[in-house]
Order: structure tokens, then sequence, then C-alpha cells
């Protein structure tokens, strides 16, 4: 990789060992990807959720952490991604103190390195929405294919050592999805009915990434016959960013990139479409269907919930009881949160016999040693990337529509 | 006689040992129970194997960005596999690889390694050559 005087000094050791480690990793990541060079950027988005950090990752933060102040701090504004618990709610849900132990020490590493912990998925919500060509480090794949497509910023999937390093130096190699040529659309997809739930969306944004099936993909979709607002194309892009590990998708009319399917494909002959049916929908839903069993836990999450959703969720509950037998929980932001407690959603919800988690987003928080702690195996959800995740931690997932769910919930059945 | 596949410069050191094979993708958050050190995700065609040490081929990677901390977490309790090849990969497990220093290597110039690699082949990965050698294929 080309370097800049500023990054041969990093490298050197000049801007001491964190900054060294940064941009040493980054040039292993950007020399495999054939990076001719850094590119800056505005934001950096960290994932660093305790389960996946590990004891010996969060050790290895602490020790970054103890580098010499002005040696260790990030340079960019850097964000991160949801916790690995809400020290709120993690008794309810048969978390244990050593895990909150670790989120702790964890969280003080990342404040000692200058990090916000912002702790969100939704933060193209709720923080500082992208801009046009703005190039980010963003490390969620949901973050990722928004503010790549619905907004037109570049970024990669930066994991949360990379992101971290991008804060620590303030750029990143270019690669993938900044360079232009890269999101020239690869694939196209028609689709032939129109979603409803927020469920529906997710599963099209699951069907098209199972389909596309890689990174380096670009779907084109077209066929949708109505504006879809922005808790739809987040479902739909997570669970297409989930299924596919897609990071760009283009709706020719609707996203900044593509007024017309043309210029989707930046001038190439677009491929033969894949339909995207209503029975291809119906056969997503009955994939993972489940009629007439236990519900052991409901969740809202994957990505956190918008206030709006807040406020359907806390609708729908509204003079009803969750059974006894079946937990319901509501992951956001702690901003949603917050806003949540002050318009009275939390309480409507709660008080129906629910738990409103801030800062988390379920999967990302011990989903395991949660189902072993409280029986769970049979989960209900309206989001297509929570049923394509929670498989591999020994649950049973259902896909149902927002009302669908709230009705299993009241009824501690699947319908 | 040995076999040599060349592929695209990958990250981490030459390693020697046997292939798990499978025409599947892997996330490490999606498809492991990085505890016992199994594939856990049922739909997985490894499911209910041990990765521990094993050369793992397979598709490409999937799913979220968690995986990026978790190879090295793994390899810290020795309950990582031995080196990931793939078709081709995503960034998220480049960057992973990185972190923990795991041999890594993808885009291989004779087609999909897991139509080139039998579980079972006993392999040198060389990442830094760019190259695979299949050591036992008669």
């Amino acid at each position: 990789m080309k370097l800049t005087a500023d990054e041969q000094a990093m490298l050197s050791g000049e801007a001491g060992p964190a900054r060294q480690w940064a941009i040493e990793h980054q040039i292993a990541v950007g020399d495999y990807f054939d990076a001719a060079d850094f590119v800056p950027v505005s934001q950096a988005h960290i994932m660093a959720d305790t389960e996946s950090l590990g004891p010996s990752g969060v050790a290895w933060l602490e020790t970054l952490a103890g580098q010499l102040e002005g040696q260790r701090g990030v340079v960019i504004p850097t964000i991160t991604d949801p916790r690995g618990l809400d020290l709120e709610t993690y008794r309810r849900l048969g978390q244990t103190d050593a895990m909150a132990d670790l989120e702790v020490r964890a969280s003080n590493a990342f404040q000692a390195l200058g990090v916000m912990m912002t702790n969100t998925c939704i933060n193209y919500q709720t923080v500082l929405p992208a801009v046009r060509g703005e190039h980010l480090a963003m490390g969620d794949t949901g973050v990722t294919i928004y503010v790549n497509s619905v907004m037109g910023a570049h970024s990669n999937f930066e994991g949360g050592p990379s992101a971290l390093a991008a804060g620590l130096t303030g750029r990143t190699p270019r690669y993938g999805y900044h360079l232009k040529e890269r999101r020239k659309g690869t694939q196209h997809f028609e689709v032939g009915f129109t979603p409803r739930d927020l469920a529906d969306w997710g599963a099209l944004g699951g069907i098209i990434g199972r389909a596309a099936n890689g990174y380096w993909e670009v779907p084109v979709i077209t066929g949708l016959d109505c504006n879809p607002d922005s808790d739809q194309l987040k479902h739909m892009g997570a669970a297409m960013a989930s299924f596919g590990s897609t990071a760009l998708f283009h709706v020719p009319g609707l996203t900044p990139e593509a007024a017309t399917l043309a210029e989707a494909f930046q001038g190439a002959r677009s491929p033969k479409p894949f339909a995207v049916g209503a029975a291809e929908l119906e056969q997503f839903y009955g994939s993972y269907a489940q009629p007439g069993e236990k519900v052991d836990v409901v969740v809202f999450a994957a990505p956190q919930l918008s206030i709006i959703e807040l406020q359907h969720v806390a609708s729908l509950l509204d003079g009803r009881h969750v059974h006894k037998d079946t937990t319901l929980i509501v992951a956001t932001s702690p901003e949603n949160k917050s806003a949540a407690d002050r318009m009275g959603f939390t309480a409507r919800i709660e008080g129906a016999g629910g738990i409103v988690a801030s800062g988390v987003c379920f999967y990302q928080s011990y989903a395991r040693e949660m189902a072993e702690a409280n029986g769970w195996h049979r989960l209900l959800t309206n989001s297509a990337k929570l049923i394509n995740i929670i498989g591999g931690y020994g649950y049973q997932p259902s896909l149902a529509s927002t009302e669908a769910c709230v009705e299993g919930a009241i009824a501690g059945r699947m319908r | 006689m040995p076999v040599e596949l060349k592929c695209h410069k990958g990250i981490g050191p030459t390693v020697t040992g046997e292939a798990l094979v499978a025409e599947d993708n892997f996330s490490a958050r999606y498809d492991l129970n990085r505890l016992e050190g199994t594939f856990s995700r049922p739909a997985h065609k490894l499911h209910g194997l041990s990765y521990v040490g094993r050369i793992l081929v397979l598709e490409t990677a999937k799913g979220g960005v968690a995986s990026a901390w978790m190879l090295r977490e793994m390899a810290e309790r020795g309950m990582g596999p031995l080196a990931i090849l793939f078709n081709d990969t995503n960034t998220i497990l480049a960057q992973g690889a990185a972190f923990a220093n795991l041999a890594m290597v993808d885009r291989f110039e004779k087609g999909r390694p897991t139509r080139l690699i039998r579980t079972g082949d006993r392999l040198r990965v060389a990442p830094a050559e760019g190259r695979v050698t299949i050591l036992d294929r008669d």
C-alpha cells in the first residue's frame, strides 16, 4: 500500500504503540484486498459486545487503554454497537454478575480510548445520519448496508478490531465499497408482492440475501410498488446483510446511486431478473413455522427498535398481559429508551409484562446462556435477521408479523 | 504426489494440517458452539462436527461482524481452527484473521477449493506465497 508521511510515522511507532498496532492491522487487511492506499473516514462504529470479545478480548482492550494519554485516543468520532448486556435488566434475563463485570471493564476501556458508548445498531436513525459520498468505518452489517444503500455513503463491513483501528488512525484501506466500480449492481431481483409488516420486509431481504450469497454481490431491486420508510428498509437491509453478507443494494428510483435501472448497473446491461413473488415469501415463513407450539420468548430486536416501533408495540400491548410462561423482550438504543421512558412507552410495555432493554440487541447478549438460564427454546420474532442468527444458539425460531408476535406473547403459543 | 493450488496472497502463518470441507458458508457467531468447538447451526453441513485444529475449507463468509473478534478469542483458548480457506471471503473474516494471526487464503486460480480439496486431505497452507499444497493426493 502507498503510505503518506503520517501513515509511515504511525507504522514506525512515532505515534505510540496503539496507533502502530492499528495501522499494521489495517495494512494486513488492505494488502489482502489489494488496497492501493488509505482513505480518510469521518466516523467509526465498533461492534464489541463482551460475548464476542471474551475475557481475552477485554484484557487486550485494557492493554490498549493503558497506553499513555495522548497516544491512545481515537482521532475521529468513534461510537459503539449494542453491548453484551444492559446493567438495568440483566438479572431479569438470567445473565450473570460475571458477565456484567466484564461489560463494565470493556466499557471503561473504550471510554479511556475516547470512544462514545452509543450502544446502538441504528445510529443512522439516532446518532448522525450519513451523507452521500461520505467515507465511514461502520461496524455492524445492518448499519453498513443501510448507510451504503439508503444514504449513498461508503463503508465496508468493519469488524470490531478494524473499526477501532480506523478510530485510532482516522482512515481505512481503500478497497471494496470505497471504490465506485465495486458499487455497480451485479444481480437483478424483481419483487412481485407488496411487503406489509416489518417481518415481510425482513423476509424479502432474507430471500434476496440468501440468493445473492456473498459480500461482493450488489442486488438491484425492482418491482416494489410502494415507498418504504426507514424502519422498513432497516429490516430489509439488516436481513439481506445477515443472510447474504450483502453490504450494498440499489432500488432504482429510490436509493441515491440509482435514479434508473441503467444507473444502478453503471451503464452495463442488466442481468436477467430473479423473480421474488408471494410464493417465495410464503415458503420463507413456512420454513420456520411451528403452528400451535408453546412460545418461550418473544423478541423485538435486531435491529434495535425506533421510537415509532416502540410506540407500535406499546399500543398493541395496551390492556393486555403477556402469558405467565412467556417472556417478551424489546431492545432499543439508550437514546430511544430514554425517549420511551419519557413518553410512557416503557411503562406501557412493562406494565403488560414485557421487558424493555437498553443498549443491547438480544443475540449479542449471551443468547445461549440466557436460553439455558431461562429454559427458552422456541422463539417468536418479527426480525428475519434474528431468525437467521439465533438457530446457532440453540433456539427454534419462528417469524411472524409484529401483531402476531404480540398475540403469541399473550397466548403463550404460536398461531 | 502433492498437488499445488495457487491462490491470492493471504494472511497469517504457514501451517500444515487436516482439511474439513463443506460446500457451505461460515460465520463464527451464527454457526458455531465456540465453547464446545463444534458446528452448532442445525442447517450447516458440518453440524455436530469439531472444527478445532482443522483446516476449514468453505465457500464464503456469512453473517455478522462478530467473527472479527471471535477468531482470536477462540485461538487464545486453544479452540480455534488451524486455518480457513474460502472460495472468496468477506471483509470481516479477513480482518478477524489479521487480528488473530490465523492462516486464511481465498481466490483460488483453479476454481472453488471446496471442489478441489476433500475432507481428510493433509494440507500445507502458505498464505505469504499464495499457495496451498495437498500433500497426500494420489
